[in-house]
């Protein structure tokens, strides 16, 4: 579409040979009243029907009823459609119709989840407010109450554990990112299948990996923050590969070559050229893979150990996390564990939501735009000769 | 690096067609920083290799017990010594089918809604809410599936047997019950594969030549005919490739299944009721801890096996979807 008028612009060129391009009248965005007519109608007719006759025949079928009044809406709508404007414009606005509904569906699906975790969440999380985000779990038990027990000791694992998987697969990610866009050769391909290939591989595969690697030639002192922070970072490097060589295949080619015609060393160019015009989005890259990793269970199940205490230290001994934590809850007897893991669940889903949208936010500049703030104060800095 | 260079003309007769060849000398600092490179980008075929590498060696003493067997034997009983790992490999890919079929309608939906359907405002909304949904841990998706989804698919699912039980699939393996079935699993795994199908076939159907869109438009047909006449064939090679990708992340979810599905191993066709198939992910997560050395490298091999299918399944949809691209 480059080079090509807008809708609604006129383009005029200069010269002798002037075009004035006439003004392309507006598609008509707003739906017409007698459509509206139609569908509220077809909805009304299909609700009447399914109701009288689902109280009639004195059936309670909630699914049912709505999937039923979905096919007649469908059927009524069609015939509609078809008697007023025929064939193909009853195809195309049943079409409309499905396609509006199975996007509702992905739309009700989230929307459904998380509006049932906060609702089950928000009494283990708000009864004695700041106490459930600092206690611990250890005295889980029979009749424990939920005021006794807390997810502190489970944030403090996770934070330390993605902390460790993070600080392993950044510099990983990005170097081996860079080499795939710089490099074209059979070895760069088959690294670029391989790191596609990881990233649907399955999340239990990881933990058994570390545990097989590192936890069992240790025994009983093998289960580690460590451990666990390894197993993440073998299910995070392929998710910030991916994503950070996406960044870097867009930094434009002209700044990289006029930076290595100055006469700098490539590694140079890297440091001072692409990584900053790619900052924004190399931080929305780790940020989404964090948000990734952060509620993986399967890889910390063998190897985090699942210690309810607090334990400070990710070198030594077992320690909890929040994934873990809700997976330990839920088989616990009684009602008081599982509420506590919806406390836990309530916590774990804001946290990633919240990170996913910082990185939406941040990833939403432009590459090469500083959108990070103290990028501007850097930027403004007066470079002396 | 040699850089190509062609020459601004000087003067009108002296244009010389011919690059000029700048040889600019690598310096080592740069060897070093190729060597950091590639050697960085080996990690991850090493850890690739090494997975394979420690599956294989821990789980070489099951192969061995059990051969051929591990894969065709019918009954998983490792208390007997029966390493028959079919049950569990036909739950797992039983699970990947259903949540592939009812994920990639909507997904279709949802890409063709992002691209061609929804006001331009839109757009940016609708593709952060499915990308969100991939974002929720899979633990959550399964904890609410445990006390939600699967009691209220109960009732559609006992109307389905009640009605369709001539169709083997539709049938429940403990009678009068319902819930924690692999027609569960595969219902809320379908959310988690939702995101990947849509943007894998939304990015693809973008691809599709505008102006052919518009030719089909301007011929004075209806939307619909073009999202069927230009875009879907265009895209559907593309399509295929992500519902594959979509089977791949449906064939290694874990936890969903860890939490839905009832603890069982039998072989039947019947999907709708607990005790019925098993699952690899599931067998591994609850079984591996407790389980005695024989029984543990059995479990490891059941790993590599997943392992390996899930990695065939992406690589090759990969492949279908890069083609797609390439050939326009």
């Amino acid at each position: 579409m480059a080079g090509m008028p807008r809708r609604g612009q006129t383009q005029q060129l200069a010269g002798p040979n002037a075009v004035l391009i006439p003004e392309r009248p507006k598609r008509q965005r707003r739906v017409p009243t007698s459509t509206l007519i139609e569908v509220f109608g077809s909805v009304g007719a299909a609700l009447a029907t399914v109701w009288t006759v689902f109280s009639l025949s004195s059936t309670s079928a909630p699914f049912g009823f709505v999937v039923s009044c979905l096919a007649l809406f469908f059927v009524i709508y069609g015939i509609v459609c078809w008697r007023l404007y025929g064939v193909l414009i009853m195809k195309d606005r049943l079409a409309t119709m499905a396609i509006w509904a199975g996007a509702l569906v992905a739309f009700a699906a989230l929307v459904a989840v998380i509006s049932y975790v906060v609702i089950k969440g928000f009494s283990a999380v708000f009864t004695d407010y700041p106490h459930f985000l600092v206690a611990d779990m250890s005295d889980l038990g029979g009749n424990a109450k939920i005021t006794n027990l807390g997810v502190g000791a489970a944030i403090v694992g996770t934070v330390e554990q993605v902390g460790i998987a993070t600080i392993i697969t950044v510099p990983l990610g990005i170097l081996t990112a860079t080499y795939l866009v710089s490099s074209n050769g059979p070895f760069a391909r088959m690294v670029g299948a391989v790191v596609d290939a990881m990233t649907g591989a399955p999340a239990i595969i990881a933990g058994l990996f570390i545990f097989l690697l590192w936890v069992k030639p240790r025994h009983d002192s093998g289960h580690t923050g460590l451990a666990a922070g390894m197993a993440l970072a073998v299910m995070m490097l392929p998710i910030v590969t991916r994503a950070a060589q996406e960044v870097v295949a867009i930094v434009p080619g002209s700044l990289r070559e006029a930076a290595l015609a100055l006469g700098a060393p490539e590694w140079r160019v890297l440091i001072r050229v692409v990584l900053p015009t790619a900052r924004a989005g190399l931080m929305t890259a780790v940020i989404l893979g964090v948000a990734r990793i952060a509620g993986e269970t399967a890889p910390v199940l063998f190897t985090a150990g699942g210690f309810a205490s607090y334990n400070w230290n990710p070198f030594s001994g077992q320690q909890d996390d929040l994934p873990l934590r809700i997976y330990e809850n839920i088989f616990q007897p009684g009602v008081v564990p599982v509420q506590a893991a919806w406390g836990a669940s309530l916590v774990l889903v804001f946290v990633v939501l919240i990170l996913f949208l910082i990185a939406r936010l941040l990833g939403s500049s432009k590459p090469g735009r500083r959108f990070a703030p103290w990028a501007r104060m850097r930027s403004s800095r007066i470079v002396e000769p | 690096m040699t850089a190509v260079l062609t020459p601004p003309p000087l003067e009108a007769e002296r244009i010389d067609e011919t690059p000029i060849h700048i040889n600019r000398s690598v310096t080592r600092a740069d060897r070093i920083f190729r060597f950091v490179l590639a050697s960085s980008s080996l990690v991850v075929l090493l850890i690739l290799a090494a997975v394979v590498a420690f599956l294989s060696v821990h789980g070489w003493s099951a192969l061995m017990q059990g051969g051929i067997h591990f894969i065709t034997d019918p009954t998983w009983s490792p208390d007997s010594g029966h390493f028959g790992a079919m049950p569990l490999l036909v739950g797992s890919v039983a699970i990947a089918v259903i949540a592939v079929l009812i994920a990639g309608p909507i997904s279709l939906a949802a890409a063709l809604m992002i691209n061609e359907y929804a006001p331009v405002w839109m757009r940016a909304f609708l593709t952060g809410t499915v990308d969100m949904l991939a974002t929720v841990p899979s633990i959550v998706y399964g904890f609410w599936g445990l006390f939600l989804i699967s009691n209220l698919q109960a009732a559609p699912a006992k109307w389905v047997v009640d009605h369709f039980a001539f169709v083997p699939f539709f049938r429940t393996p403990t009678p009068g019950e319902f819930v924690q079935s692999i027609f569960a699993c595969g219902l809320i795994s379908a959310a988690t594969i939702v995101p990947i199908i849509t943007s894998v076939s939304r990015e693809v159907m973008a691809q599709t030549p505008r102006d052919a869109c518009e030719a089909a438009l301007g011929l004075g047909g209806t939307r619909w005919g073009m999202v069927t006449d230009v875009i879907l064939p265009f895209s559907r090679s593309g399509i295929v490739g992500a519902f594959l990708l979509g089977f791949g992340r449906g064939l290694g979810e874990t936890m969903i299944v860890v939490l839905v599905l009832s603890k069982a191993n039998h072989l039947t066709f019947a999907l709708m009721g607990p005790n019925g198939l098993g699952s690899i992910a599931k067998e591994i997560t609850e079984d591996f801890t407790t389980a005695s050395p024989l029984d543990q490298s059995a479990l490891i091999l059941l790993g590599l096996v997943l392992f390996g299918t899930t990695l065939l399944v992406n690589i090759v949809a990969r492949l279908i979807v890069t083609r797609s691209r390439v050939v326009s």
